[in-house]
């Protein structure tokens, strides 16, 4: 790798494009342009440097930023593929046959071609996870490769640069002064009323503002890998909890991910809005689509395992909260935070029934099965009582001569009871299940449904993610890097005297040249300095001839 | 009630207001010379001051209906897009006022006039919030993505106008097909306005039972003739047209069938603007565009992209995530409408990239800012209306 | 020459940061799917249930002995089937330091005693009421049944129906000596 020495004397690394020193052309390309490219302020890129390993190559590879924008396009199409159809996450069936079979139903071949290539889970998929990785790395080498040499660039650069330097800035001008010295001191008073830093050197002036909008990107891309990083990290067991419950009135469960915490529901609540309400503009809506939902909460308290507690202990329980869960204000305590998710209303909850006799119609009383938790013994009156042999939750038919539950929801309860009467003091038994009573002999009473109980479940989502605090920081970093990049450019205009009494002027913005030239108009006026002209502007310059407008 | 009433009369003042500006513009385009000076002609001035009355009245809509309501009014499709179409004109306004150039005028605030149109053709009552919007997140969140948004579209115009002027149009190119092909699309909007006024108007409605993809029995209302008939559907509305051919579940034939009649009156009216003018569209409205100045414009674009992307980041990413993680449970969802959100903004990512490190400036930076635009409508329009999510409101 | 160390040391630098950001990668992919689960040599967690005769059973008094702790349902047709197979070993195992306890997933008291003298059950049954041992243990399907051998960990976790052989094997595995 051979150094660039540069006519002044000063040796390049490999790769310059403008002398570190001087700022003259090194590259036959850029002495024959007219303008040359100021990016990384013509510096080496520390990657170009050298090419020789392996790891060099990958090296070399992360660092071009072409192949960092092709990263970006790949994650943009895969993104946008799995939007084509629903992702898992958003399909309601579970195990994979199903969803396979889901895909298939709804979509036809393209479904099951979407399902066979992964395209289904897009965004879990390994190839997903290494593109983005490949992103981080893309933005990480090539930020590592390019800040560095861009600092010491701009640490070092010389306020007097050779005429060839000025010559090939974008806005360049040349002309003869009466004065150029006084020309210069008026420049530098108006540039310094601009509030640009002015530093000057034998006969040539460098004014310098914004200089800190040139790490606007360095800063958010550490914003974006700081994001990247926190986000790897909630692989990490502890730092990240994502569980669900369905929990029911009156129920108190172990909450699924945070040890040693009980939830109570006293109640699920939901809301539509009502015409009556203070809002009457809402009447129009409302007679559009009909009901629209106002509030889903759920009422909770909070228990927590005393110290030294252990699991399936209840007496160790203590109150920490009571609290009402809604939509947008989860519950929080400990890192956790339980959200109002989900609800299904009127599941079984008790039933109501009446002892008569069959003949005359008669009630013996009234009694009610808590179907959660059932008494064995009901008692009417003397000698009168119902006994609940045994129960099935989700009567499913007889199985091997005996009746089967295929769940423990009360979906389709059926009852063995064995009526006791003063009549029949030995009992009768009856199998009850909804709309079928089996007897197993002719009964002289009978147990009649009278009414049903129900209650509503919660659906409860339970977080704790450590890692927010990482992202938000990550966030914030970036917002800094990308506001101080945007909103702000940094602006460079040099003045000096050449041969004979001509001044040159030259400027250099990294975008919004519209406002430079506004400045640079400005010193022009008060300074009397030569005309410039804008080369990537052919229009103005032709056009500008015509005069202003009016 | 009188609120209400008060907001949309304001609306329609703003939009009448933006008609009007639109032709002044014109006229300070016509009678002025070639942009390169911060100074502008009489016409101009009106211009801007019509402008910026249609504004103020926008903004007047936009206050009166949230006090109407109760809550910032962007929680359905009319809200957002309108609250879209104000902003569009709030940074048009910004962007003048940097650069003082008539031709964005020209064609920003027919765009915005076309937003607004498209946006009235939603239900535009008051509709109370439901439980997962019930949050300040919501006047935040959508009002920031808004307001990136639109001033990232300020950018498509200002591209538009670059390739107006610098796209040959009297040889055949990919360019000029492809910006003729921009201009219709155009046209495709308005027929969609056309069509669904006429219907409106007409009083058009035909009801029918259907089942949906899930397998239960649901409920349609179409305010077009049914060209398209859902799954098993059955008329309810006698004497209704008889749908032509009956869609498989997923198809939601409703929207299908107003897409098929938005295009046909679409293309009816393109061909008649052809017939008018004979020449193509975009070769109509170049002589507009002459008198914009292409480096001016190439930055104007740079500028907004600039100004319009730290702003979108905020919005529709990082108050996204943090409301997402409140109403929720998780911060990133994979969410159709999150996903195209993080299109856009890698899409733009891009945009900067090319533009800084491959030179992508001029007219390849111009047809990029026009396809982020079609990017931020497509996630505007089809996300919500085609690829159901939790985003879908409308 | 100075440029030679550097040139080592650069190479040095960027095989390792291209190592860690693709360990980083290949570590994301590969945990994406993980849960913290009890795994095979975890000590079993520490808990405490009342069975239905109202006798406590705190899985540490346990310590020195074999505990044979099987996770079950009334609805459930595997556990049914095993129950009577479990009841027999019971009796030969007692004695020699293995203990049995099922622990009933969301059972009703009537429905779980019903069961129980159903099937003539003589060893000791809990309802896990909040199911918190339930969560500790990562319960997903039913039958599960954890063999926790004299040192209180875990020697191995069976997620189906077993015969009357596989048990009687099971416990010999965690019998004390």
């Amino acid at each position: 790798m051979s150094k660039i020495n540069c006519q002044c004397g000063h040796e390049n690394p490999f790769g310059t494009v403008l002398c570190e020193r001087c700022g003259r052309p090194q590259t036959t390309e850029a002495k024959q342009s007219e303008t040359v490219d100021m990016r990384y302020e013509g510096s080496a890129r520390r990657s170009q440097t050298y090419k020789r390993s392996i790891i060099d190559r990958i090296w070399n590879f992360f660092s071009s930023v072409k192949i960092g924008i092709s990263i970006i396009v790949a994650v943009l199409v895969t993104s946008a593929i799995g939007t084509l159809f629903p992702q898992k996450l958003y399909v309601p069936v579970s195990t994979d046959a199903d969803i396979a079979a889901y895909y298939e139903r709804l979509y036809g071949v393209f479904g099951t071609i979407y399902y066979k290539l992964g395209f289904y889970d897009m965004y879990n998929s390994w190839w997903f996870i290494t593109l983005v990785g490949m992103l981080g790395t893309s933005i990480i080498i090539a930020s590592v490769d390019r800040v560095f040499p861009l600092y010491k660039s701009l640490k070092k650069q010389r306020t007097k640069r050779h005429a060839s330097f000025m010559k090939v800035q974008r806005i360049f001008g040349e002309g003869s002064s009466d004065d150029p010295d006084e020309a210069l001191g008026k420049a530098e008073e108006k540039l310094k009323s601009l509030r640009y830093n002015v530093k000057t050197e034998e006969g040539a002036l460098l004014a310098e503002k914004n200089r800190f909008s040139r790490w606007g990107p360095y800063i958010n891309h550490a914003g974006l890998i700081i994001f990247l990083f926190g986000i790897l990290l909630r692989g990490i067991p502890g730092f990240y909890v994502d569980e669900t419950m369905w929990i029911r009135e009156g129920e108190t469960r172990s909450i699924p991910g945070a040890p040693g915490y009980f939830l109570e529901s006293k109640g699920f609540i939901l809301e539509n809005y009502t015409k009556d309400e203070a809002k009457e503009i809402y009447g129009e809506a409302l007679d559009r689509v009909g009901s629209i939902a106002k509030n889903y909460q759920t009422d909770v308290a909070l228990y927590k395992n005393k110290e030294g507690g252990l699991p399936g202990q209840s007496e160790h329980r203590k109150l920490e909260k009571e609290y009402s869960i809604i939509v947008n204000k989860p519950l929080t305590f400990d890192g956790y935070s339980i959200f109002q998710m989900d609800f299904r209303l009127d599941e079984l909850k008790a039933m109501t029934f009446q002892l008569t006799q069959k003949e005359t119609g008669k009630s013996l009383g009234e009694f009610t099965v808590d179907l959660v938790d059932p008494e064995d013994t009901y008692e009417l009156a003397e000698g009168t009582k119902v006994k609940l042999l045994d129960y099935y939750p989700d009567y499913d038919g007889v199985e091997n001569g005996e009746p089967v539950s295929k769940s423990p929801i009360p979906n389709n309860p059926a009852f063995i009871f064995e009526m006791v009467t003063p009549e029949k003091p030995d009992g009768e038994r009856s199998f009850v299940a909804i709309r079928q009573t089996l007897e197993t002999e002719e009964n002289a009473y009978k147990v009649n449904f009278i009414k049903a109980d129900t209650r509503d479940i919660s659906g409860l989502t339970i977080r704790k993610d450590r890692t927010l605090y990482i992202l938000l920081f990550g966030g914030i970093i970036f917002m800094i890097g990308v506001a101080m990049g945007s909103y702000w450019n940094h602006r460079r205009i040099w003045i000096q005297k050449g041969k004979d009494n001509t001044l040159l002027i030259a400027a250099h913005t990294n975008k919004n040249w519209f406002s430079l030239k506004k400045e640079l108009n400005q010193v022009q006026d008060i300074a009397h300095l030569p005309a410039y002209e804008d080369r990537l502007d052919k229009e103005s310059t032709s056009e500008n001839l015509e005069g202003d407008q009016q | 009630m009188a609120l209400a009433s008060i907001s949309s009369n304001l609306l329609f003042v703003s939009f009448i207001a933006y008609l009007i500006a639109t032709l002044f513009f014109g006229g300070a385009i016509k009678g002025g010379k070639a942009e390169t000076t911060d100074k502008n002609n009489k016409w101009g001035k009106v211009a801007i001051t019509i402008t910026i009355i249609g504004f103020l009245c926008h903004i007047g809509y936009f206050i009166t209906r949230w006090i109407a309501s109760g809550h910032a009014p962007v929680s359905n499709m009319f809200e957002f897009t309108t609250a879209f179409g104000m902003m569009l004109v709030g940074s048009f306004i910004l962007l003048f006022f940097l650069y003082r150039t008539p031709s964005l005028g020209l064609f920003a605030l027919p765009i915005a006039i076309i937003i607004i149109g498209y946006a009235s053709m939603f239900p535009k009552e008051i509709t109370p919030l439901i439980p997962a919007l019930k949050s300040y997140w919501l006047t935040v969140h959508v009002i920031t993505a808004a307001l990136g948004e639109s001033i990232l579209a300020i950018s498509a115009v200002a591209g538009l106008i670059y390739l107006l002027k610098n796209v040959d149009l009297t040889k055949k190119s990919k360019q000029r097909f492809w910006l003729e092909a921009v201009m219709f699309t155009l046209v495709l909007v308005i027929g969609f306005v056309v069509s669904s006024t006429a219907f409106s108007i007409a009083g058009y409605e035909a009801k029918f039972t259907y089942i949906d993809k899930n397998e239960a029995p649901a409920k349609i209302e179409y305010n077009y003739p049914p060209l398209f008939g859902m799954h098993e559907y059955k008329a309810l509305t006698e004497g209704a047209m008889e749908p032509i051919a009956e869609m498989p579940p997923i198809v939601n034939a409703k929207t299908l069938t107003t897409f098929v009649w938005s295009i046909g009156t679409g293309i009816v009216l393109y061909v008649l603007l052809r017939l008018i003018f004979r020449r193509p569209l975009a070769m109509v409205l170049q002589p507009f565009a002459k008198k914009a100045n292409s480096q001016l414009m190439d930055e104007i674009g740079y500028r907004s992209v600039l100004i319009g992307f730290p702003v979108f980041t905020l919005g529709a990413l990082i108050f996204a995530m943090i409301w997402a993680h409140e109403a929720w449970s998780r911060f990133w969802g994979w969410d159709p409408k999150e996903v195209w959100a993080l299109i856009t903004w890698l899409f733009y990512a891009a945009f900067l990239h090319l533009r800084l490190s491959r030179g992508w400036e001029g007219e390849k930076s111009a047809w990029l800012a026009v396809i982020g635009f079609i990017i931020i409508m497509f996630n505007l329009i089809a996300v919500n209306l085609i690829i159901a999510g939790l985003h879908s409101y409308a | 020459m100075a440029s030679k160390s550097k040139k080592k040391k650069r190479l040095v630098i960027r095989t390792v940061v291209l190592l860690l950001l693709v360990s980083a990668v290949v570590y994301t992919i590969a945990f994406k799917d993980k849960v913290d689960v009890l795994a095979v040599g975890d000590m079993a967690p520490d808990f405490e249930l009342t069975d239905l005769d109202g006798n406590k059973h705190r899985l540490s008094d346990y310590k020195g002995e074999g505990v044979f702790l099987n996770f079950w349902g009334t609805w459930c047709g595997p556990c049914k089937r095993e129950m009577p197979f479990m009841e027999s070993q019971y009796k030969a195992f007692e004695k020699k330091g293995v203990h049995i306890l099922a622990v009933n997933i969301k059972g009703s008291d009537l429905k779980v005693e019903a069961f129980r003298d159903n099937y003539k059950l003589t060893f000791p049954i809990a309802i896990d009421k909040t199911e918190s041992v339930k969560e500790v243990y990562n319960i997903i399907p039913l039958p599960t049944t954890f063999l926790i051998n004299k040192e209180g960990r875990i020697e191995q976790i069976i997620t189906r129906e077993m015969s009357e052989d596989e048990i009687k094997s099971h416990m010999e595995s965690i019998q004390p000596d």
